[in-house]
């Protein structure tokens, strides 16, 4: 469903991805793994169409979406849904209004249904009650269910999670991934999701991918990846201090 | 920049358009920059009505006090004055505004609901300074030339049937097309320069200060630089 082909990007003549090469097939998460500043959000913005790589293809469905402008790119990207590192709720408006938006911009549902939709979002996400608050009165983990159940009122095809469990605390970052784990079951998105829940993120992904210095290192099942005999993709799994990857 | 003015222009030029946004965005650009633009007015009627009114009386010629305030205002004052205010006020609200929303990922967000950021955010602020700027400017004119009526008449003793008398006779309709022209081109003119500045704002608060302040005194300097070239070229 997604493939990537030899894609590369550099920002002021440093060269952040050098010939990325992977596949996520239909209804299965990907988990993005790999060290913070390398990349990661970077290489998940040019599969969703929002940075414009240097070399190479992202196809969506046969579609590469490194050559679509305009209507055409817009009726690809009104498939996906994307969970911000920061949530990107709009802040000038209540946590209802941010996800009956979507709906009421291209949907074209009635309030009525708009309604339904979203108090019942709201509650899928454990934010009933919290429809009138502004994004500024939410705490960090309300904030990212808020994000989330904006992404999923469309019923996306492909979803695109960027560190969702960023700045939580471990039982809110558990119960955000246990939540996109059961959001997955109900609606069999194709999902990628880049985070630093190593190894809770394996129980809720069917492949797992590690960028290291530009490039795809390994793919695999989350048990193949723990059993890698990869130095570089032991010590990153670990967490160690000493190995082959310098951590300054 | 050129590129970001197309667009704009494209996107406003073919439907859907945003309504309720351009009503939102006309109570914030005009409705709410009204009360500057009643004060600036004022006080530059009242200002151009005791500078007139010295500068003619050696000549002998205070009967034209009022086409003077007029045509200054009409032509000149009330457009640029109007332009720079909605710049201060609106223009640099715009560019925080937008600026904020490109750091936090909300355009972003927004491109991923297949929604386009330019219709959603900036056609419908231009189409509300186009049809608020004009109008600012006419409630500056009107409220100018009472104000250098207070003054010149009121105050300094020229004849009320006199300073309007004479101003129906000396201002054309020519004069004020020339300054709703003119306000129609600064309408453009500030919402491409303040969400542009906003929509490539740098990294950060800092960034969204720097585009803020950029986007300001571009505005400001290329309202007086066109405001130059309009009144010598096409006036």
């Amino acid at each position: 469903m997604i493939r990537v082909e030899d894609l590369h990007k550099s920002f002021d003549g440093f060269e952040v991805l050098r010939g990325v090469s992977f596949q996520v097939e239909r209804g299965e998460i990907l988990a993005l793994i790999g060290r913070s500043g390398h990349g990661k959000s970077v290489l998940l913005k040019n599969i969703a169409g929002l940075m414009r790589a240097d070399r190479g293809h992202v196809f969506i469905d046969g579609e590469d979406i490194c050559r679509l402008r305009g209507r055409k790119l817009e009726r690809l990207r009104n498939r996906f849904a994307f969970l911000f590192q920061g949530g990107a709720l709009f802040d000038s408006l209540t946590v209802f209004e941010n996800v009956a938006f979507p709906l009421k911009e291209r949907a074209g549902l009635k309030d009525g249904e708009i309604r339904e939709k979203v108090l019942s979002e709201l509650e899928l996400v454990g934010l009933a009650g919290a429809e009138q608050k502004y994004p500024a009165e939410l705490s960090g983990g309300m904030m990212k269910r808020a994000a989330l159940a904006r992404a999923l009122v469309r019923e996306p095809e492909i979803m695109f999670f960027d560190e969702p469990t960023t700045g939580l605390d471990p039982i809110i970052a558990h119960a955000i991934l246990n939540l996109i784990d059961s959001i997955h079951k109900r609606l069999r998105f194709t999902g990628m999701i880049v985070t630093h829940q190593i190894p809770r993120v394996f129980d809720i992904v069917q492949r797992v991918a590690m960028l290291y210095e530009g490039s795809i290192l390994i793919t695999g099942s989350p048990g193949e990846i723990l059993s890698s005999g990869d130095p570089i993709v032991g010590q990153f799994i670990r967490g160690e201090v000493e190995g082959p990857i310098d951590y300054h | 920049m050129s590129i970001f003015l197309g667009k704009t222009f494209f996107y406003a030029t073919t439907p859907p358009v945003k309504f309720s946004r351009v009503l939102k965005q006309i109570r914030f650009i005009g409705f709410q920059s009204t009360l500057v633009i009643f004060l600036t007015g004022a006080f530059a009627g009242m200002v151009l009505g005791l500078q007139g009114f010295y500068t003619l009386n050696r000549f002998g010629s205070e009967a034209l006090l009022g086409p003077m305030v007029a045509l200054s205002l009409i032509k000149e004052l009330g457009p640029v004055l109007s332009a720079l205010m909605v710049t201060g006020r609106a223009g640099s609200a715009v560019t925080a505004e937008i600026g904020i929303m490109r750091i936090s990922e909300q355009i972003d967000a927004l491109e991923l609901m297949g929604l386009n950021p330019f219709r959603y955010l900036v056609v419908p602020k231009l189409l509300a300074a186009l049809i608020s700027l004009p109008l600012l400017t006419a409630i500056f004119d009107v409220i100018g030339i009472f104000g250098g009526y207070l003054v010149g008449v009121k105050l300094l003793g020229v004849s009320g049937g006199t300073y309007f008398g004479e101003m129906v006779n000396y201002v054309d309709m020519k004069d004020i097309l020339e300054g709703i022209y003119k306000s129609l081109s600064f309408s453009v003119l500030i919402i491409w320069v303040c969400c542009y500045k906003g929509y490539y704002t740098g990294f950060g608060a800092e960034g969204v200060s720097r585009a803020t302040t950029q986007a300001v005194v571009l505005s400001s300097v290329l309202i007086l630089i066109w405001d130059y070239f309009m009144t010598s070229v096409l006036f």
